[in-house]
């Protein structure tokens, strides 16, 4: 692993960077509480990683044809990867999947339930107050 | 170099095989073609690290350029048919 050359050096540092980078979006798929949230963790360290391990690639290959067949894999995902997330965003929400919007401890403060407010106590009703208009201008 | 290669395509394998619990336990089935999407967009570099420990490079990027049009033309028809799912009396098109 010493005796590499500068090229090989640079492709190394690029391949790891990439392959980092798909690790966090896969990460991402898993964890994230939300449909819209996984889309960001599977469009955008997907394509970034795929783009960084590709010019990794085009590093080692040198001046070749291949290289140049390579810069066409960098360009059509460059330009499908995130036209295909999109399009699978706007599908979820055409057919009406809504967004998180709060976590499960904030569902308190909707504007249904901020007529029957008034039996709870002091602290809760103020924050269910601070809530409201966000919720109202989201719904 | 070729030992780096291999090990980072093993690698590069279990990050592919994580989204697939996405694909066993999505709560829709958007999230389920989510996972899928990004299982099929990172099999793109695992196919063209594959050509470099054969030495045979160029036909294997044709490999890649196919199997990126066939999962980005997938995908695209499997949102357009999602979406035709949800809206049926908009279909006059």
């Amino acid at each position: 692993m010493i005796e590499l050359s500068v090229t090989e050096w640079i492709s190394v540092v690029l391949i790891v960077l990439g392959i980092g980078f798909m690790a966090i979006g896969s990460i991402g798929v898993i964890r994230l509480p939300d449909f819209y949230s996984r889309t960001h963790a599977a469009s955008k360290t997907d394509t970034l990683g795929i783009l960084l391990v590709i010019v990794g690639l085009m590093v080692l290959e040198g001046f070749t044809i291949n290289m140049g067949k390579l810069s066409f894999v960098l360009l059509f995902v460059a330009l499908a990867n995130p036209i295909g997330s999109h399009a699978l965003a706007r599908a979820a929400m055409d057919s009406g999947l809504k967004p998180l919007l709060f976590r499960k401890g904030e569902l308190d403060g909707s504007t249904t339930q901020s007529s029957t407010a008034s039996a709870r106590s002091k602290d809760k009703e103020a924050g269910s107050a601070s809530k409201n208009p966000r919720s109202e201008d989201l719904s | 170099m070729n030992t780096f290669l291999l090990v980072a395509a093993t690698v590069l394998m279990v990050v592919i095989i994580i989204p697939l619990v996405r694909v066993w336990k999505g709560p829709t089935v958007f999230d389920r073609l989510l996972g899928a999407n990004a299982m099929a967009t990172k099999t793109i570099v695992l196919i063209a690290m594959i050509g470099y420990f054969y030495d045979r490079i160029g036909m294997f990027i044709d490999i890649t350029l196919a199997y990126a049009a066939l999962g980005f033309i997938s995908s695209l028809a499997l949102a357009k048919y999602m979406t035709a799912e949800a809206h049926p009396e908009e279909n006059d098109d």
